[in-house]
């Protein structure tokens, strides 16, 4: 199972920085949906199968889905590929790079002092749930309310 | 080797026999059709016509394998081979007899639903990526028409769910050895038939290919195997959802005694088989702001009351 972790780790963080890196948009999207679906194995092998399927459910499966929607929509070609590419070729790496970089040393240092118990403990649906609708129930509550709001003004944007 | 849940054999017989089968559905189709339609239909290359599918077979793959120069290459040939991935591993979750099956997860239910997700793509980065109105047109309702109807095709599973308490199909089918959920959740069961076939994108839900509006919708550039692909995947889609309704509403391979499970198993999914072909051949396509409005307007809020009255009768009943 550890194995399986590392791989999809390393699946996860290839595919991120192709997203990134790539100046086509459909590709780099498929690139996003292909991470996704390794940070669903992560949950999965970590024993959280619900959250792995909600992952690939929700992210992968209708979000990213949304996204390639409007990239059909506005019809992307060759220009803002260049676009895209341009903007890669520029001097702007440097500073994030930095940032990043500091923050990469951060975590590792945060992590080294961490004590490892990489016993994975299988949470099921039945606990999630359970703990869903008791103790976190107000915050299920707004997060409907919000996507309830949502709902509302993307149906009044739609009628104008 | 021992013949188990998971086992190589298994798989290699799951495999062989889920494909086997979509391949044949190739000539079932046509042939039931002309039945019904009054006429003989494919019956001249051996038995009844049954060397068809290999003529047909051996057809494709000496076509010219045609990449349009001014398609995106990389997503032109990897839109066709997700349909058939996606769907083969939903495979890898439906319980086909006691000791049959290829991993008995509890996430099973989900497992379908992300696979089942993922399949739009294949269709969408297949028009998108053609370079071509005709497919761009049919991938546009191929990801509107899949990701509503996947929402109802969810929402109608929670009933079955629900009542058993969990989401693994093998426990889905035990719990139904006193009766078939297809009485208590027959509701859910008409959504699910309905989501089933708007999901794999068939007649009378085929508006994404719509052939008569727009010429073969999101595999008009596609030909040879690419094109075989998806058309392979399609009924590959069509026995997994017969398949699906067998296991959550039909008791799975339970039945009488004289027939071995599998066979129970196979016999109740072929019914539903042949019950789509029917439904393409008695029913014609409705456009394509009625099939949103009439997903929307109505399945949702009917399977919505379903699953409301299911959790109220199994919370009273306790």
């Amino acid at each position: 199972m550890i194995i399986l972790f590392y791989i999809a780790a390393i699946v996860a963080v290839i595919s991120t920085l192709c997203v990134i890196l790539q100046s086509n948009i459909v590709h780099a999207l498929i690139y996003l949906i292909l991470s996704l679906l390794a940070v669903a194995v992560i949950f999965y092998v970590l024993g959280a199968p619900f959250a792995a399927m909600l992952e690939a459910i929700v992210y992968a499966g209708a979000i990213m889905v949304l996204f390639l929607f409007v990239i059909m929509m506005l019809n992307l070609g060759k220009i803002s590929t260049d676009q895209e590419r341009s903007w890669m070729k520029s001097s702007g790496w440097v500073a994030p790079g930095i940032m990043a970089a500091i923050l990469l040393a951060q975590l590792l240092n945060v992590l080294g002092d961490y004590e490892y118990d990489l016993v994975p403990v299988e949470v099921g649906v039945m606990e999630v749930s359970t703990l869903l609708f008791g103790p976190y129930v107000l915050a299920v509550e707004l997060a409907s309310i919000l996507l309830l709001a949502g709902l509302v003004s993307a149906y009044h944007l739609a009628k104008k | 080797m021992t013949f188990e849940v998971g086992s190589i054999l298994n798989i290699g017989a799951i495999l062989a026999v889920v494909i086997g089968v979509a391949a044949m559905l190739i000539w079932v189709e046509r042939r039931l059709l002309s039945l019904w339609q009054d006429r003989l239909g494919p019956n001249r290359v051996g038995w009844f016509g049954l060397m068809q599918v290999v003529a047909d077979m051996v057809k494709i793959f000496n076509k010219e394998d045609w990449v349009p120069p001014f398609s995106d290459r990389f997503v032109f040939v990897l839109a066709p081979a997700i349909i058939m991935t996606v769907i083969l591993l939903s495979f890898g979750v439906i319980p086909f007899a006691p000791g049959v099956g290829i991993a008995d997860s509890n996430v099973g239910v989900l497992f379908v639903l992300a696979m089942a997700s993922l399949g739009a793509y294949s269709v969408m980065l297949g028009g998108l990526s053609s370079d071509n109105k005709y497919a761009l047109l049919g991938s546009l309702r191929a990801a509107a028409q899949m990701v509503s109807y996947e929402v109802f095709m969810g929402i109608s599973m929670l009933g079955v769910v629900a009542l058993t308490g969990s989401f693994d199909l093998r426990e889905i089918v035990l719990a139904q050895a006193d009766g078939w959920y297809v009485i208590p959740q027959f509701v859910g069961f008409v959504i699910f038939l309905i989501a089933g076939v708007a999901e794999s994108h068939r007649l009378p839900f085929d508006i994404p290919e719509a052939d008569q509006e727009i010429v073969a919708g999101y595999h008009t550039e596609y030909s040879g195997m690419k094109f075989g692909m998806f058309f392979v995947g399609e009924y590959l889609g069509l026995v997994l959802v017969s398949s699906l309704i067998t296991v959550l509403f039909f008791g799975g391979w339970m039945g009488p005694g004289f027939l071995p499970p599998v066979i129970w198993f196979a016999a109740k999914a072929f019914v539903f088989i042949c019950f789509f072909i029917l439904l393409r051949a008695a029913i014609p396509r409705p456009r394509y702001d009625q099939l949103m409005s009439y997903g929307w307007l109505f399945l949702l809020p009917l399977s919505l009351i379903n699953l409301l009255v299911t959790a109220f009768i199994i919370l009273s009943s306790q």
